[in-house]
């Protein structure tokens, strides 16, 4: 099947404004947006406004923001570039490493944390935008040495191998529970499947969300 | 020697590793907290072919924060000495950085360093770079073709196949054609690099960490003894870090040019660039048999893809030559090189594109001769390997389909094509042959046996998600005598005993043999050091009649006279013992050495809208013996998760006009989510095979998805009465 496509080639990889420009990049627009409306946090609005014509010598400087919130119960207050993600603050910034990058697009799971009770893509989420808000990674999930009723059943059902989408299905996993997805298997396929694994266990991911849902 | 008791191989443990796992404290390649350490990003070629006219870093470099920007304009100092230990292919490796020329779409041309992420990244879309482009070419249908790389792919021929064709009751013609697929393991390929003087360490995603070190000391011209490799725990890899590819060499690159530790992460988008992948194939398949379905025949005429600077090869020959008891083969393989990267063996390499192929034709055969599939399969049986007239240390491949079909309820099916609904949807079912080699390398080990009763392993092999820890540990727990919990097993680093890369299936297989190997000694030590002390309860004892059970030395069903290792070790003044040990696989084998497997699937096809959906699968088994069950049952899913996959979703496309692959993302490439999965099931045949290892074991992980792609192909042929000759298979191949 042969489509009309257009004759030039593609575009280059996206020349980024210069940060001189008056026009925000997309990125910072994103940041913006993101933060604008509901949420105003904290240090943004305090700080360089993106869409200001900045004097030149300022054009190094990435805007940068104060935020305040809660992760696995431990209040932070951290200053973030307003570029950098979820993701990127717990990795990087706060050294909680078991969130994983997998494709930094919302695309495979593998990020998956809980924001305020909900589970979300910390890849897609900027760190700016959550001011007050209240983060549970991997790490904060087990009490002390006794494992959420889902790593249990995760280890139990042999529900991964090489680990790396685990910490993402099982953040899922409790996110499923909690809304209630886990009538039937079926239900609990659709619902997890925002959660890539590449090694394929998919059928022991099932097996063990059910068993930390009712208990089987 | 006494055999020592089986407590933990065969028992269904779960993972020793789990908790860490579950927990996220389990470290891959970018998670290790390196003191000081600084942010890399790569910067890609938008050109497929051409050469690079200007590199302008000026806006880059004025972000704050950014270190460096290297380029081949800083003319970085390589050695790029000859590899002959980890760099399998003939022609010339990439070089990283060393001239102006782009040999692929989004070849490495530049790297920025910065001392956050955020600020590398984004002075990596501010280096600019031109080119003076040339058209590429990237379409293995359109482009010439060469034979393959000898010896590896050699023209083969056993009869007259040209003249048993034509004297061939039935003679059939296919040609198949196979997308190119990406690995894309969930982790993607990372690196941190650190220099102390010039020694290097780095922690690498790497299913090898040998084969960097090997290459690492040869790009870098300094002693193997430099070059540390830590590879703990890796996120999946399915082959694609079965070499060094250029970003671990740009790690340590920019480390030693910016004078920091250095972590290197590949984006998803790059993990389609730099590697590897599973290469396209276009396969000509010609066969002739009786009416009674005996094959007379068949030619083998095939190219795929490789890249202009190496030449791919992989095993995509030893089915067509030893599957069935076919006494006329001729086989022709040839490659394709285009303006694209190196391909790498991919979960079941060359196996599994050949075994669609061969497995789907199958079919084809059984339908026009009106002989059920697997009945076909069977009257095909050799007695002996057809390619090497070698005995077989095991086949039960008929046992294979005997056992599956009786569990998946074969003999109900109605074998007319398009003769079962479901409402909107068209029922069938299929059947395939899964077969891959018994891979074996040399391995190494070292066990410590302390003073406390506990032992701990090791071996310089890897944890794709196999299971490596857990099977290792119980190998060496039984060997001990001591329980899985007083035993630990650590891999994953080059200054470890070497063992093999984890590849081809062949761990279980050579570094269990070199534990079981290593853990015997240690015992039998411990043994000896009781028999000959006086003050021993086993004093004078002949040491064959000692056997260790739960930490405890005793006489064989005697159980009272005996002592512990605690014991013992304390009595002698003894901190440890210790002992080093190893598997060699004999040069040449005397048998036939394959893993097997029967694969049937169920599909239902929308008969509106041409949607596949698997309905449920069934692998059954001949691998030898189990080591680990529980794990084992995950990998055969995997494996089928994995050919589901490869038959109904993925499928590399390049924009054949620059080169530039369109859907390098994980939303665009398609992989089977949770929703595409029904149940699988997977039944190993009880049983071992010590003709092809000293632990009874054949090979497992690439195995089990082979055969997969052409099981589900063939039910959807069932379904629909659509013969599908190309992978993946579409709804648009279906309307």
């Amino acid at each position: 099947m042969s489509t009309e496509l257009p004759e030039s080639p593609p575009a280059p990889p996206e020349v980024s404004q210069d940060a001189s420009s008056s026009a925000p990049s997309r990125r910072t627009f994103i940041a913006t947006t993101a933060v604008g409306g509901a949420v105003v946090a904290g240090g943004l609005i305090a700080g360089p406004s993106v869409f200001g014509a900045e004097p030149a010598e300022a054009v190094d400087a990435p805007p940068s923001s104060r935020v305040s919130l809660t992760v696995n119960g431990e209040r932070r207050t951290v200053t973030v570039d307003n570029r950098t993600s979820l993701l990127d603050l717990v990795r990087e910034h706060l050294g909680l490493t078991g969130s994983k990058k997998g494709c930094n697009a919302g695309a495979c799971g593998a990020c998956t944390v809980l924001v305020d009770g909900r589970r979300v893509n910390s890849c897609l989420t900027l760190a700016v935008r959550l001011e007050g808000a209240e983060v549970i990674t991997i790490e904060g999930l087990s009490k002390g040495e006794r494992l959420h009723p889902l790593q249990q059943a995760f280890i139990d059902q042999d529900a991964f191998q090489c680990g790396y989408c685990t910490s993402g299905q099982i953040m899922s996993g409790v996110g499923c529970i909690d809304e209630g997805h886990t009538g039937s298997p079926e239900e609990i396929r659709e619902f997890m499947s925002g959660n890539i694994c590449r090694c394929g266990a998919y059928v022991k991911i099932v097996r063990a969300v059910e068993q930390a849902a009712h208990g089987n | 020697m006494s055999p020592q008791p089986q407590a933990a191989v065969g028992a269904p443990l779960s993972r020793v590793d789990g908790r860490l796992k579950v927990t996220g404290q389990a470290k891959y390649a970018a998670d290790h907290d390196i003191d000081g350490v600084v942010h890399a990003v790569v910067v890609d070629s938008s050109v497929a072919r051409g050469r690079i006219t200007g590199i302008d870093t000026r806006a880059a470099n004025a972000q704050r924060g950014v270190l460096g920007v290297i380029s081949h304009l800083d003319k970085p100092k390589l050695a790029y000495r000859e590899n002959r230990v980890s760099n399998a292919f003939p022609g010339e490796r990439l070089h990283v950085f060393q001239d102006d020329a782009v040999l692929f779409f989004g070849q490495p041309v530049a790297v920025v360093v910065a001392t956050t992420l955020e600020a590398a990244q984004h002075a990596a879309s501010l280096v600019k770079v031109s080119y003076d482009a040339q058209q590429p070419s990237t379409d293995l249908t359109r482009s010439p073709a060469q034979d393959g790389p000898a010896p590896f792919e050699a023209p083969y021929k056993r009869g007259d196949a040209q003249a048993a064709l034509g004297a061939a009751d039935v003679r059939m013609e296919m040609t198949y054609r196979l997308s190119r697929n990406h690995h894309n393991p969930m982790e993607t390929h990372a690196t941190i690099a650190r220099w102390d003087g010039d020694k290097l360490t780095v922690w690498d995603k790497t299913q090898w960490v040998i084969g960097t070190q090997n290459e690492l000391a040869a790009v870098f011209g300094i002693p193997l003894e430099n070059v540390r490799v830590l590879s703990p725990f890796i996120g999946g890899a399915f082959g694609s870090a079965l070499r060094a590819w250029p970003h671990v060499t740009i790690a340590a690159l920019a480390a030693r040019e910016i004078g920091r530790p250095v972590k290197l992460a590949l984006t998803r988008r790059q993990m389609f660039f730099t590697v590897g992948y599973r290469p396209a194939y276009e396969y000509k398949l010609r066969l002739g048999s009786t009416r009674r379905g005996r094959l007379t025949a068949m030619t083998h005429d095939f190219k795929y893809e490789t890249s202009r600077y190496e030449q791919f090869w992989e095993a995509n020959q030893a089915l067509g030559q030893m599957l069935y008891a076919v006494p006329n083969v001729s086989q022709k393989a040839q490659m394709v090189p285009l303006d694209a990267s190196t391909p790498l063996w991919m979960r079941g390499p060359g196996y599994s594109s050949a075994a669609f192929v061969i497995e789907t034709a199958m079919d084809e055969l059984a339908y026009k001769l009106g002989i059920d599939p697997i009945e076909l399969r069977l009257r095909n049986e050799p007695g002996e390997d057809p390619s090497t007239q070698q005995p077989f240390s095991t086949r039960r491949l008929g046992e294979c389909f005997r056992v599956g079909a009786r569990a998946f309820g074969w003999h109900r099916r109605n074998p007319t094509p398009r003769s079962t609904r479901d409402g909107d949807w068209l029922i069938g079912t299929g059947v395939a042959t899964g077969c891959y080699d018994v891979f074996r390398g040399q391995a190494e080990a070292h066990a410590r046996l302390d003073a406390d009763g506990t032992a701990v392993v090791q071996s310089a092999t890897h944890d794709t998600g196999t299971g490596t820890y857990t099977s290792m540990t119980q190998v060496a727990a039984d060997a001990l005598g001591l329980t899985v919990r007083n035993v630990t097993f650590r891999l994953g680093d080059s200054a470890m005993p070497p063992a093999p890369a984890q590849g081809a299936s062949q761990t279980m297989l050579s570094v269990g043999s070199a534990v079981q190997d290593t853990c015997d000694k240690l015992r039998q030590q411990a043994i000896a050091l009781a028999v000959e002390d006086e003050r021993s309860p086993l004093h004078g004892v002949d040491a064959d009649e000692v056997v260790v059970r739960g930490g405890r030395l005793h006489v064989k069903g005697n159980t009272a006279r005996g002592e512990t290792y605690r014991q013992l070790l304390a009595r002698n003044n003894r901190t440890h013992l210790e002992a080093r040990g190893s598997y060699t696989p004999e040069e040449e084998s005397r048998f036939s050495m394959y893993g097997y497997a029967a694969m049937f699937a169920e599909v239902a096809v929308d008969a509106r809208l041409g949607l596949v959906r698997v309905r449920r699968m069934l692998g059954v088994y001949d691998v030898g013996r189990i080591i680990s069950p529980k794990l084992a049952e995950s990998q055969a899913v995997g494996g089928m998760v994995g050919g589901i996959g490869a038959a109904l979703l993925e499928h590399t496309v390049t924009d054949h006009r620059d080169g530039r692959i369109v859907n390098a993302n994980l939303a665009d490439y398609l992989v089977p989510v949770n929703a595409d999965i029904p149940d699988l099931k997977a039944v190993y045949l009880d049983g071992e095979d010590y003709k092809a290892g000293p632990i009874g074991v054949k090979s497992l992980g690439e195995l089990v998805q082979i055969g997969v792609a052409p099981a589900i192909a063939n039910a959807v042929f069932h379904a629909t009465g659509r013969r599908v000759r190309e992978l993946p298979i579409t709804a648009e191949a279906l309307m």
